[in-house]
């Protein structure tokens, strides 16, 4: 049944669902609604779970690599600094191959300060390891929670999970969404039963020093986990559809791409805003669509390769910048096309920073500016939406 | 004495810290799961794919053991094994500048971890470096003694009195040299629900220069002059102190090391050594330690 909730409402009774053993977080704006209703669903009996307020992000993550390497479903949620202050436990949860599972409420880095939504955050942790998930709306937000736990479980993976989901404009919106259902949760996800862990009765070693002869394997091996999670995301996704009858695509999802001239690659909320403008561009007779990265890690190239080697040109719209070279899922997606003969070219656009609307009006400049760069690129990356007067 | 400390770890000749290890296991027993930071004891016992441990153990990061044990701690707890122990075992670097945030969070919220450190005074793993425990005017490498210098500018940090301030119900110091004193701390620790601290002196051979075959002497020493009180803080007031029959002079501890030869050569030395000796004096009255 459909109920008008908050994102953050329909998160936190999603993660219940998935029934953790343990949760431990901080609070961080905007995050907080979610860690709230986790806490008032424990306050009411509903939620049975070790809850821990703890410290700081650095303790939230810190306890829950305890807490996993016991064997515990673990969930966290943070964003932005408290993501920044996590950033060495990160690495470590997963190259602990803890399956550890967080909500990120993407959110802008300071300084300057800045509380809005932007994705820079979790971008910028793009290398530790971490499968990253980022949501379109708050349904999928919602779907792809039960599905980070299986993905992030299952004994071939055993890796750590971010769902990304933009601050404020999912966390705090107020939505018709279908709440999941716990025992359909429990028919989808079956309970954690890790190989190793750390008990009494058959001691282990977990975080051993490696010197060179070893470390090199070892990250290989991690590195292989995050290919092979490549087939997981998709069975995740189809799994999910056979019992939720609620699908998104896999590693990545289309909108009106078959034959498409341009499309626009991006992740986020803001791909509900550009099917809106493909909608009214398609009814002008414009052949433009959308290609989402559901997946951001591992990155799907094998899957983006197919879906955009016929277009006329590609455009990447994202909220984050790499400063020093361009943005990330741009540099990303040239780099994995470079080998390849007859690609598109492709432009970018570092959008929607701190919480600035990127509306319809800039999308369609995007879709123009595309246009002219089929024929020869004149700006290869820039800032939308840039007030030149103030710099 | 049960050993679950495997011989074989890398550890200097002369180290007090596998013995305090031990040690402590010993009075642990089997049913325990250890969180270790970074440091030198993470360092010589689990050289992958070796491992001295002989219980279920930890390391995660420099700063963060206490946080890993409170989630250790939890996860126990949810899986209805509450009889298991939680430890920390942990250097005075990890425990007293860069973890001291993640032992506040585990001591507010009164997880029943016990944390240990084995208190060996500054940063060995890194080469001796000053850390808040280093006492007042010794020689490391980033306060070293010299010509306007009498080493460390400032007091060892007062760590057993923080935990005490958390109201952790049950908080001790402890020497290597006294096995049997530490050993009843840690049984004690263990048997008190909730957090508890327990400061080990383990000295280092290589970062206060001594001979290797005078680790437990210079531990007693220690205790003997009343620089290293022996006292246990139950609920918040202090309970058993261990009494000093014959109080030793600071001068014979400082002499025997070389991290205070500065204190013996340098013009002005003679007056550093009273301010030591005061201190002493001042642990001495404040503990009740002679009779």
């Amino acid at each position: 049944m459909m109920k008008v909730v908050e994102g953050s409402h329909a998160v936190a009774h999603a993660v219940m669902c998935c029934a953790p053993d343990v949760i431990s977080a901080y609070p961080i704006t905007p995050q907080t609604h979610i860690v709230e209703h986790l806490s008032q669903f424990v306050a009411d009996g509903k939620l049975d779970t070790e809850f821990l307020t703890v410290d700081s992000e650095f303790s939230a993550l810190s306890s829950l690599v305890g807490s996993s390497a016991v064997g515990a479903r673990s969930y966290s949620s943070t964003t932005s600094q408290g993501l920044a202050l996590m950033w060495e436990v990160l690495y470590n949860a997963s190259g602990m191959r803890l399956p550890i599972v967080m909500t990120v409420a993407n959110r802008a880095l300071g300084a300057p300060l800045n509380i809005w939504n932007d994705q820079q955050d979790s971008v910028g942790a793009r290398d530790s390891g971490w499968i990253q998930l980022y949501a379109e709306n708050v349904q999928e937000a919602v779907d792809m929670t039960p599905q980070a736990f299986k993905i992030s479980e299952d004994p071939d993976i055993l890796l750590p999970s971010m769902v990304c989901m933009d601050g404020f404009i999912l966390t705090h919106v107020y939505e018709p969404v279908e709440l999941l259902d716990k025992e359909m949760v429990s028919k989808y996800l079956p309970p954690y039963r890790p190989g190793v862990v750390l008990d009494p009765s058959k001691p282990k070693t977990f975080g051993a020093f490696v010197d060179p002869s070893m470390y090199t394997e070892i990250r290989a091996m991690q590195f292989r986990a995050h290919e092979q999670a490549k087939k997981k995301i998709e069975e995740a996704a189809r799994e999910f559809a056979e019992l939720s009858g609620r699908y998104y695509g896999g590693l990545i999802d289309t909108y009106q791409a078959d034959g498409a001239e341009v499309l626009i690659v991006t992740m986020g909320s803001v791909v509900g805003t550009i099917k809106d403008v493909i909608d009214e561009l398609r009814e002008e007779g414009n052949k433009v669509g959308l290609v989402k990265v559901r997946s951001y890690r591992p990155f799907p190239i094998e899957a983006l390769r197919a879906a955009l080697k016929d277009a006329d040109v590609v455009a990447v719209v994202e909220k984050d910048v790499t400063i020093g070279t361009q943005a990330a899922l741009l540099t990303d997606l040239k780099g994995g096309l470079y080998n390849y003969r007859d690609m598109p070219p492709i432009i970018g656009f570092s959008a929607g920073l701190g919480g600035r609307d990127i509306t319809t009006r800039e999308i369609r400049k995007i879709v123009d500016l595309a246009r002219s760069a089929k024929d020869g690129i004149e700006t290869e990356y820039g800032f939308l939406d840039l007030k030149e007067e103030l710099l | 004495m049960q050993n679950l400390f495997a011989p074989g770890h890398r550890a200097c000749a002369g180290c007090a810290m596998p013995t305090t290890v031990k040690l402590i296991l010993d009075a642990a027993g089997p049913n325990t799961v250890v969180a270790s930071p970074t440091g030198c004891l993470e360092v010589v016992s689990t050289p992958y794919p070796e491992s001295a441990w002989e219980v279920a153990w930890i390391h995660s990061l420099f700063e963060n053991a206490a946080a890993v044990a409170s989630g250790v701690e939890a996860a126990l707890k949810r899986f209805g094994k509450k009889d298991t122990n939680v430890l920390v075992i942990g250097g005075d670097g990890s425990t007293f500048d860069i973890g001291m945030g993640c032992i506040s969070g585990m001591f507010d919220r009164g997880h029943n971890v016990k944390y240990i450190c084995y208190d060996n005074e500054a940063y060995m793993n890194t080469g001796v470096q000053r850390s808040s425990s280093t006492p007042y005017f010794t020689h490391t490498t980033t306060t070293p003694a010299g010509k306007v210098s009498f080493g460390n500018p400032r007091p060892k940090k007062d760590m057993p009195a923080i935990a005490v301030a958390h109201r952790v119900p049950y908080v001790a110091t402890a020497s290597v040299a006294y096995p049997v004193d530490l050993r009843r701390k840690v049984k004690r620790a263990l048997a008190i629900p909730g957090p508890a601290y327990i400061q080990v002196n383990a000295p280092c051979i290589t970062g206060w220069t001594f001979e290797a075959g005078n680790t437990i002497e210079l531990s007693r020493l220690v205790v003997e002059t009343c620089l290293w009180p022996l006292y246990e803080y139950v609920d918040g007031k202090l309970g058993e102190v261990k009494k000093i029959r014959s109080k030793k002079p600071v001068e014979e501890y400082l002499k025997a090391q070389g991290r205070y030869r500065h204190l013996f050569r340098k013009e002005g030395g003679a007056e550093i050594i009273k301010q030591i000796q005061a201190m002493a004096d001042a642990n001495a009255v404040k503990y009740g330690l002679l009779d």
